[in-house]
């Protein structure tokens, strides 16, 4: 069981700067996101794209603010759930909760925060009848570990950058690499393409474009996949295989949060605006995209101040009546969990002749 | 207001609905649907119009002229699904003057 004082579901930006203003009040906190890395949308979806309403960043590219955001909360020492999404809540006699995954992982925390975003991002299936019941079979639509397809025979299709960069990776750790994509030109990286160009003149990775799998053919688990090509004329033929990982992107979906009895109002969480971001559920707390409320803006900015308000009454909830005034951390410096202090430079005091 | 023009846009229930929609604010088309909440929220411009998630495609139902298709558009659609001849990104059509009497239908959800 992870013990901590705020449990976060969603690694966000949101979701990392509450660990920042929790940690001003010397609280702790553990994040659980479904993605395997940090950041959210912004390392999901653009991390290369600008940003140009955080206040202070004139510019800003979404992967480096995420990666800013963790050094600025890194001495607070979160806990990181990754890769796992956040399934059941059950509320404990004392008052807490605990969390747990689809892994089983649990979670036990006297306050929690969703900062979930849109929802946890779940695969976008390609439209072919049977796909399902091969599922853990030989489809995946997550690469999890590379080491399974070690001497394997896989299909990748997809056209962006996870189809282009997952092909180069596994074409030196399969047996045999082919990229399927429905137009000859790929959305990715320049230097991705190039490698991919590269790879498939020296003939380790097998591409057939304009094409698309139509079908999978197997006994039980994947023996090939059917292949629809409209290169000059149409034709369809099988491509045999041990795996078949369809990469068509993920997309958001609220998902489990959405039966723990939370008022929900346009696929988002609707939370008291003028106190503390608190759901009907006292304990808690809806921050960033997740939440709703009259004249609620979806900006990162707005997520800040949600994730601020939403620690102080955190702070309530953890120490009841115990005394606290706002510090100014200019003032009082920021000091870690890791025993690290950051303060300002003391002033110079120093006679000048 | 002058300067709105008249869509007629089916959501994905078949529901047609016939809107006003400004020329003079930067919208596109996803952000018109978006603004009458004519598809639920978080099922279109989940990824906010960058032409990367598809969540706002749409079939041109009218023989309205509209700005080319430029690579990123096309890329995307190239990974979608339920894409159609007629298949484009709301998000890439920004609301024009020229666009008067535009006739499009919401495509599946995915």
């Amino acid at each position: 069981m992870i013990k901590t004082d705020i449990l976060i579901i969603g690694a966000g930006p949101t979701g990392l700067f509450a660990v920042f203003e929790a940690g001003l009040l010397k609280l702790k906190c553990h994040l659980i996101d479904a993605l395997p890395q940090i950041g959210g949308q912004c390392s999901e979806i653009y991390p290369k794209k600008p940003i140009y309403d955080i206040p202070g960043f004139p510019e800003v590219l979404a992967g480096d603010l995420t990666d800013n955001l963790m050094e600025q909360c890194k001495q607070f020492e979160p806990g990181f759930t990754l890769g796992e999404r956040a399934e059941t809540i059950e509320k404990q006699e004392d008052g807490s909760f605990i969390v747990t995954t689809n892994k089983g992982t649990k979670h036990q925390a006297p306050v929690v925060a969703i900062a979930g975003g849109l929802g946890s991002f779940e695969p976008r299936k390609p439209l072919i009848d049977n796909i399902a019941y091969f599922e853990d079979k030989g489809v995946e639509y997550f690469i999890k570990d590379p080491e399974m397809y070690r001497n394997k025979r896989v299909v990748i299709s997809g056209g962006g950058d996870s189809a282009l960069d997952w092909s180069i990776y596994l074409s030196n750790i399969a047996s045999k690499v082919t990229l399927i994509h429905r137009r000859n030109e790929f959305r990715g990286a320049l230097d991705s393409v190039d490698k991919v160009q590269e790879l498939k003149n020296q003939g380790k990775i097998d591409l057939i474009t304009p094409a698309e799998v139509i079908n999978v053919v197997g006994d039980h688990k994947v023996d090939a996949v059917v292949v629809a090509q409209s290169k000059n004329i149409e034709r369809e033929f099988e491509v045999e295989c041990d795996h078949f990982i369809p990469l068509f992107g993920l997309s958001p979906k609220l998902g489990p949060i959405a039966n723990w009895g939370l008022e929900i109002e346009k696929n988002a969480i609707v939370v008291n605006n003028a106190l503390d971001y608190q759901t009907n559920i006292p304990g808690i707390f809806a921050i960033g995209d997740v939440n709703t409320y009259p004249g609620k803006l979806k900006l990162i900015l707005c997520g800040f101040h949600e994730a601020t308000l939403m620690c102080q009454a955190a702070y309530q909830i953890i120490n009841p009546g115990k005394k606290y005034v706002l510090k100014y951390t200019t003032v009082s410096g920021v000091n870690g969990f890791d025993g690290t202090r950051k303060e300002a430079p003391k002033q110079v005091v120093k006679a000048i002749d | 207001m002058e300067q709105d023009i008249t869509i007629k846009i089916t959501d994905r229930e078949g529901v047609l609905h016939t809107v006003l929609a400004p020329t003079d604010m930067a919208m596109n088309l996803m952000e018109v649907v978006r603004s009458y909440e004519l598809a639920p929220e978080g099922t279109i411009g989940v990824c906010g119009g960058m032409a990367m998630c598809a969540s706002c495609q749409c079939y041109v139902v009218s023989d309205t002229e509209l700005p080319e298709m430029q690579d990123d558009e096309e890329a995307m659609l190239s990974e979608a699904f339920y894409v159609k001849d007629n298949s484009r990104l709301g998000c890439q059509i920004q609301i024009t003057p020229e666009m008067e009497g535009l006739e499009v239908e919401l495509a599946p959800e995915s």
